[in-house]
């Protein structure tokens, strides 16, 4: 068996009066990739800013090869050789990579920063990782990806030994994770101790040898991946059965609602043709920067096309991709967000009564079930999956004919998923249709009733329900 | 690549402002051949030192996301300190007076820093306070008096006035200052993680920098420089008051955007600023020349501004990838 380097028991931790780590505890072997696993405030963040040194814990204790250690801030983080790779690539993108490699600890001769020993250590490790960028250009003009790497680049420059992966795939393509776990292999193989938060149970199943599912802030239980099932760690993680993580209602489809025909726009998507009918959910498959988003922004007039026509009975919504910069404004409250693209029926005369927004969003709390204190709670103080509900509510109660879901579950945890879908599916089987952009497949085998699939900006295959399989959509999404 | 190619995106804009700030001395060179004698650019330079130094330590500032509105308050209530210190004790030479200001800036720029760090209030607000504070101490210590050039002691007047190699002190001081920060900021620790903190101040807490503290180092600096050029303005102009330099704080900050720095944070480099300043400079002084009212001073000195920000938003608009990237 292998070798704890780094073990964590019975930590305990709180923010003011709210707990957040109840009792957790976590081992991560040497030459392993623990997954962790657990809904979105079940407390893997805050051992993420633990782990860092950003945070102290208020009990329990820490061991680094067997003796008790106290990482105090995030330097004595990385003198420990711990590395972190951030979900939101915490990048300078005014700095060159060589530069973020090495902040706040540069090499340096007689107290002056030696700019050459620094690009050559960097490029030395960039190297090492077959990266494909040097160390000069400025982080800004890296992909995501290229930023992971660059942070996997910054951990292993400072020798760390203990890794871990915040949900670093989130926004990655396919390609890219591919790249991303072969480099995590690599690691593993040279018997440094990974950690490996994910929400994706493919990944996990892919990648990791252990697991450790935390609820609520306490641990619930950990093992071996090769003996568990999905739907046991679902079950771990949500503390109950989750009937159905795709709770599709039958509809039949009627009327067509959108006719789009042969709209291009240059550099993003090109000659993109196809219908939507009442009761139908189009599933929109595609890998990241495939055009997708693009297209629906055409599609919902925030961009124009350059040629091609979009024939439209009924309004369209669009719950945009990112909920907290595009979606919501995070300093609003509940019903002031839901009231924002209802203002023309709430306010006829443009005077606003804070009484009818309340009211609005009250019915939409209570049929989204959106976890609230009340209509008046600012929207940033909600958990991601209730942000997501907020965002679609306020759409909802324009009663649009069409809504565009663009990655509408991406980041949120499995309850929340299965109530956006619960959504999705009851406004179809009220005669809406739904564009639903994804790049989880499971998402739209499990929810569309038709799949386009995306590549390069153009269309590459349209698969009905019986048809779609998820090595056939991988297949027109990637390869030619 | 060719070397040019390789350059950062500031040292390109660098290169392109000196190349600007070079055709504009050539083309009143070409107008008035007298503007290039050795004599009237070492004035030039000397009607400029101040501007230089202030607008450095206001770059650092900005630098770290945050703005300095009292520098001038700050330079004008070390000015009347330094006046009424040498009035009191004529003899006493230079140094304790360049000690003196020097401690009082740092202190005024140390209080900006601690508010903005500690308290977590805007740098804006703060130093709009401040700069407040700062001129009514002044008129408190000087209850509304003037200390005219007959009060101040020779040695006092004399430092900034002697000449060097055909320079003034005051410029060679602005040089050595500039020199320092070049220096500094491109190869010192301290000044990588002032970058980084003003860059992603987020990042730079998991990096364990401290973004407030930079911050307050950067005050503190920036207060330092201000109180240092308190006693020099005095001394160069002969007199202090309580509305010496009001309003000095803006045409700082424009010559910081001018020399590109990013009101955002993270990006400047001293030779933008330094260049900012000769341009404002050699605008100021010729105008004169041409005949034109100094108020057009005010008006280029703005479509200037809009036009730097113009450009340099431009080029940070990095060209989104839209497609995936071929195999």
């Amino acid at each position: 068996m292998h070798s704890s380097l780094l073990t964590l028991s019975d930590i305990r931790k709180s923010f003011g009066g709210v707990r957040a780590l109840e009792r957790v505890s976590l081992d991560l072997p040497r030459g392993a990739v623990t997954a962790l696993i657990g809904e979105n405030g079940a407390g893997k963040s805050t051992l993420v800013k633990i782990l860092s040194g950003v945070h102290q814990p208020d009990a329990g204790e820490i061991r680094f090869e067997g003796k008790a250690v106290r990482i105090a801030n995030p330097l004595a983080s990385r003198a420990l050789g711990i590395g972190v790779v951030h979900q939101e690539s915490l990048a300078f993108d005014n700095l060159s990579v060589a530069e973020n490699l090495f902040v706040n600890c540069q090499p340096s001769r007689r107290g002056l920063v030696n700019w050459g020993a620094m690009r050559a250590q960097a490029t030395a490790v960039l190297r090492d990782l077959d990266a494909d960028f040097d160390a000069d250009v400025p982080a800004g003009r890296l992909s995501i990806a290229q930023k992971h790497v660059m942070q996997i680049a910054r951990a292993l420059a400072h020798e760390s030994r203990v890794l871990i992966f915040d949900e670093p795939t989130a926004s990655l393509s396919q390609r890219e994770c591919a790249e991303l776990f072969r480099i995590v292999r690599k690691l593993r193989d040279a018997g440094c101790a990974l950690l490996f938060i994910s929400h994706k149970f493919e990944e996990i199943f892919a990648l990791a040898d252990r697991y450790a599912v935390f609820r609520d802030g306490v641990s619930v239980s950990a093992g071996n991946v090769g003996e568990v099932t999905g739907d046991e760690l679902i079950r771990q993680m949500v503390g109950r059965p989750v009937e159905q993580l795709f709770p599709k209602l039958e509809t039949t489809p009627g009327s067509e609602l959108l006719r789009v025909e042969r709209l291009s726009r240059a550099g993003e998507f090109e000659d993109i043709s196809f219908t939507l009918r009442s009761g139908e959910i189009l599933g929109v498959y595609g890998l990241v920067g495939a055009g997708r988003t693009e297209l629906a922004e055409v599609l919902f007039g925030i961009n124009a096309a350059d040629s091609g026509s979009i024939t439209k009975n009924v309004d369209i919504a669009l719950v945009p991709e990112d909920r907290q910069t595009q979606g919501s404004i995070l300093p609003f409250s509940v019903a002031a967000n839901i009231a924002l693209p209802n203002l023309a029926a709430l306010a006829p005369r443009g005077w606003c009564r804070a009484h009818d927004e309340s009211r609005l969003a009250r019915q939409w709390i209570d049929r989204l079930s959106i976890k609230a204190q009340g209509p008046e709670q600012p929207v940033q103080n909600l958990s991601g999956g209730n942000q997501q509900k907020v965002v679609i509510a306020k759409w909802l109660a324009r009663r649009p004919g069409v809504l565009i879901l663009d990655e509408p579950t991406k980041g949120i945890d499995v309850g929340a998923k299965a109530a956006v879908h619960a959504v999705t599916s009851e406004f179809t089987r009220d005669g809406g249709g739904v564009l639903m952009i994804s790049s989880d497949l499971p998402e739209i085998l499990g929810m569309a009733d038709r799949v386009l699939v995306m590549r390069r900006g153009r269309l590459r295959g349209e698969f009905t329900r019986e048809q779609a399989t998820g090595e056939n959509l991988l297949r027109a999404a990637s390869d030619a | 690549m060719s070397r040019l190619a390789t350059l950062s995106g500031n040292a390109r804009r660098d290169l392109a402002f000196a190349a600007l700030t070079l055709a504009l001395f050539l083309a009143v060179t070409f107008a008035f051949p007298g503007f290039a004698a050795p004599r009237n650019l070492a004035g030039l330079l000397d009607d400029t030192a101040i501007l230089i130094m202030l607008a450095l330590g206001q770059m650092l500032v900005i630098l770290v996301r945050g703005i300095d509105l009292s520098i001038a308050a700050n330079l004008a209530l070390c000015g009347m300190l330094a006046a009424v210190f040498d009035r009191a004790w004529p003899g006493m030479g230079v140094a304790p007076v360049l000690a003196l200001t020097l401690v009082s800036g740092t202190l005024l720029g140390a209080v900006n820093g601690l508010l903005v760090w500690k308290l977590r209030l805007p740098p804006i607000v703060v130093t709009l306070g401040t700069m407040s504070i700062y001129r009514g101490a002044i008129y408190l210590l000087s209850r509304g008096a003037w200390i005219n050039e007959n009060e101040m002691s020779r040695e006092f007047l004399a430092f900034p006035r002697s000449e060097f190699l055909g320079l003034t002190l005051l410029s060679w001081l602005a040089i050595a200052v500039a020199a320092l920060f070049m220096v500094a900021l491109r190869r010192s620790r301290v000044a990588r993680d002032l970058y980084a903190a003003g860059g992603n101040p987020e990042a730079a807490n998991y990096s364990g920098i401290d973004a407030g503290r930079m911050q307050f180092i950067a005050y503190s600096v920036c207060g330092a420089i201000a109180g240092l050029c308190g006693y020099l303005w005095v001394a160069r102009f002969a007199v202090a008051y309580t509305d010496i330099a009001l309003g000095f704080e803006l045409s700082v900050i424009a010559a910081c955007l001018i020399g590109g720095v990013a009101i955002a944070g993270g990006v400047g480099s001293a030779v933008g600023v330094v260049l900012g300043c000769l341009f404002i400079g050699i605008i100021r002084s010729s105008l004169p020349l041409v005949g034109i009212s100094a108020f057009w001073q005010m008006f280029i000195n703005g479509v200037v501004i809009l036009v730097a920000v113009l450009l340099s938003a431009r080029q940070r608009q990095f060209k989104r990838t839209i497609l995936e990237v071929r195999a």
